[in-house]
């Protein structure tokens, strides 16, 4: 059974932050406070998108102090499967959407004596509140932002004016680029690292992190992922003894829940390991598109997480 | 329900006692004729009218005692209460959750009101009436997870979540069965778990930790443990054991109806907000043979359990020395026949 703990929230304001980034501002409509949160928190955003449930997941980037709104960020990712393209064309403000309560994969850890923040684009959200309650706490930071332009990124003036010393930026159409190797190289021993961006930016980042003999506990990641796209494909549901298409610009996961059976998720993002599911059977190769199953459970094709992974071929039985 | 408190004691005389209306809502533990130790998690949702589960924080009519007895141990011994200087939001976001469940589930007894950070909190059955500054230690007489406890049934442990385990970094404990805060506090998830007997070679530990760590804000989990304990005595501490060990050997056939109790835990598990750690309510609930003798379904279980129950795991749950006495004790009312699923009295 499902516990149903989302609420209906109204968009009280929309803001273009950067050339394709929309600021949302999220009210309850039954007037309540939202629930309290710990930076690095997100929520899942339901919309029904053409006749089609979405379900997208966003940071939190508004301040954890204040109890009346959320307020997240949402690049627009043309030619996506949908979500943001919907958010920024169709959501006006006044209108209607279905959140859940906030989920966090991606706390700072409250004993760690310094911290590395790393962000790429819209990657920033999470670190806005992080830094806002680090500082009153007197935590120590420090924020590595690359933008790809100065009107593409957002928030990088307001960042840097309220942590001067603290907030690096690098602007990629001006030539600039971070060195991780050397940044990294030269953090004290016991540094905590977040790392927010697209998945090559994470994978190159960790890559070198592990090269350096960082101890995996201090390792933090959150990734913007959004379920690829792919060749529509057909799966048996075990247990509940469904049969269903997969639309090309639709997850597997969102595919189950549009048949109404009930799957577990967090982060619909390939991350988190929640949405682990068994294949029974399959004639085809799995797509594995998630950074949670190691090597070998790839190569045994008898798991898949239905967020992001897909299949090509025929005969895909899973558990649920 | 109309809460009628009961004046009783956990100690020297043992006045305990369970109302009729007690017994019925016990939370009994076993849903089959036989046992086996799983973690058997669920969801903490509310449950039936009249059942230890109707609300998420359960008050009963031992209430007031209860709080009584907690003030005792506390007394003699300040260190079952603990918070790690890191867990001051934890405390705040507990105090929160507290006031906030009891005062929804129990109008007449809890008034929470609040404006931004101003707080006005009433507990009519203790005779408090306090307003505070949420976040502001110095409004409250205590800091505020012992003021909150102070006021709730049940132990406490209030777990960080990092370097991918918890840990026990606060909590109020004065009526556990075995175990000391003083002792587990700052310890990892797998540390304060080593001593369960068969637990570890069934990785029953590992999906533990995975399943706690994502619990989610919102939405608890909940799972029942449970023991024996000669006599009533809320605080079967190791630092205690002296005042109840040798208890094990008062029982006999004669006494053991009164004086042998089950002991059944109701866990619950919470994601807490403002600081992502976990708060872990464990309610304790008693009950003595010749109550769950009633239950004519319970008292036929019972003797089924107690039979199947594996050497070890009775050694561990330190009644090996009279589990006999309580399978004969319950044998007469084993009628042979099958009972019907689930825990509920019928
Ligand atoms: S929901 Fe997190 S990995 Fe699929």
């Amino acid at each position: 059974m499902t516990v149903h703990t989302e609420m209906s929230v109204t968009v009280t304001d929309i803001e273009l932050v950067a050339d394709a980034i929309k600021q949302f501002t999220l009210e309850r409509v039954d007037g309540q406070p939202m629930p309290a949160f710990a930076p690095g928190a997100h929520i899942v955003v339901s919309m029904m998108d053409a006749g089609r449930l979405r379900r997208n997941p966003y940071s939190l980037m508004s301040s954890p102090r204040d109890p009346w709104n959320f307020r997240i960020s949402v690049l627009r990712v043309e030619r996506s499967r949908g979500g943001s393209v919907f958010m920024h064309d169709v959501i006006a403000v006044g209108d209607t959407l279905t959140i859940s309560q906030p989920v966090n994969l991606f706390p700072v850890d409250i004993l760690a004596r310094r911290n590395l923040f790393i962000a790429g684009g819209v990657g920033i959200t999470p670190f806005i509140p992080m830094m806002e309650v680090l500082n009153e706490k007197g935590g120590v930071f420090e924020l590595y932002y690359s933008i790809r332009s100065r009107s593409h990124g957002a928030f990088w003036s307001e960042m840097s004016a309220l942590y001067p010393n603290r907030v690096k930026i690098a602007v990629g159409a001006e030539g600039y680029r971070f060195d991780y190797h050397e940044l990294l190289i030269n953090q004290p021993l016991g540094t905590h690292l977040y790392v927010c961006g697209p998945k090559l930016m994470l994978e190159h980042i960790f890559n070198i992190a592990r090269d350096l003999g960082w101890a995996q506990e201090n390792l933090h990641f959150e990734l913007f992922l959004a379920p690829p796209s792919g060749s529509p494909f057909t799966a048996k549901l075990a247990s509940s003894g469904k049969e269903i298409v997969v639309a090309e610009h639709q997850s597997l996961l969102e595919s189950v829940e549009e048949a109404g059976v009930d799957a577990p998720f967090l982060c619909r993002a390939g991350a988190c390991g929640q949405c682990e599911t068994r294949v029974l059977a399959s004639d085809g190769e799995i797509i594995h598109n998630d950074i949670f199953l190691t090597d070998e459970e790839r190569k045994s094709g008898t798991k898949i997480m239905p967020c992001v992974s897909r299949f090509v071929g025929v005969g895909l039985t899973i558990e649920l | 329900m109309d809460l009628k408190f009961t004046t009783e004691t956990y100690r020297d005389d043992f006045s305990f006692r369970n109302s009729p209306e007690a017994i019925r809502r016990y939370p009994f533990p076993f849903h089959a004729d036989s046992y086996m130790y799983a973690i058997n998690m669920e969801d903490h949702v509310a449950g039936k009218p009249g059942t230890a589960y109707e609300h998420p924080i359960d008050v009963d009519e031992h209430y007031i005692s209860e709080m009584a007895d907690r003030a005792l141990v506390l007394k003699e011994d300040p260190l079952r209460c603990q918070a790690l200087s890191h867990m001051m939001t934890a405390q705040w976001d507990t105090l929160e959750l507290l006031m906030i469940h009891q005062s929804i589930a129990y109008p007449d007894l809890f008034t929470l009101e609040r404006d931004k950070d101003k707080c006005h909190w009433i507990n009519r059955p203790l005779g408090i009436d306090d307003k505070f500054i949420f976040g502001d230690r110095s409004t409250l007489p205590y800091e505020p997870m012992e003021y909150i406890m102070r006021q709730s049934q049940g132990d406490f442990c209030i777990v960080d979540q990092r370097d991918n385990s918890l840990w026990m970094d606060a909590g109020m404990v004065t009526c556990q069965a075995d175990w000391s805060l003083d002792f587990d506090i700052g310890m990892s998830f797998m540390e304060w778990h080593a001593p369960v007997p068969m637990a570890h070679e069934l990785g029953i530990f590992d999906r533990a930790l995975k399943f706690l760590m994502n619990v989610q804000q919102g939405r608890p989990a909940r799972r029942l443990n449970w023991t024996m304990t000669v006599n009533p005595r809320l605080d079967t501490s190791p630092e205690n054991y002296h005042k109840w060990g040798s208890e094990k050997t008062t029982v006999t056939k004669e006494n053991i109806g009164a004086k042998l109790h089950l002991r059944c835990e109701l866990q619950s598990f919470w994601r807490l907000p403002r600081s992502n750690a976990l708060l872990f309510p464990i309610r304790q609930y008693l009950i003595s043979l010749n109550d769950i003798a009633t239950i004519p379904k319970w008292a036929c279980r019972m003797h089924r359990v107690l039979k199947t129950i594996p050497d070890p795991l009775a050694e561990y749950k330190g009644f090996s020395r009279n589990r006999q006495l309580a399978i004969d004790f319950f044998a007469p009312f084993d009628n042979g026949q099958e009972t019907t699923k689930g825990a509920d009295p019928e």
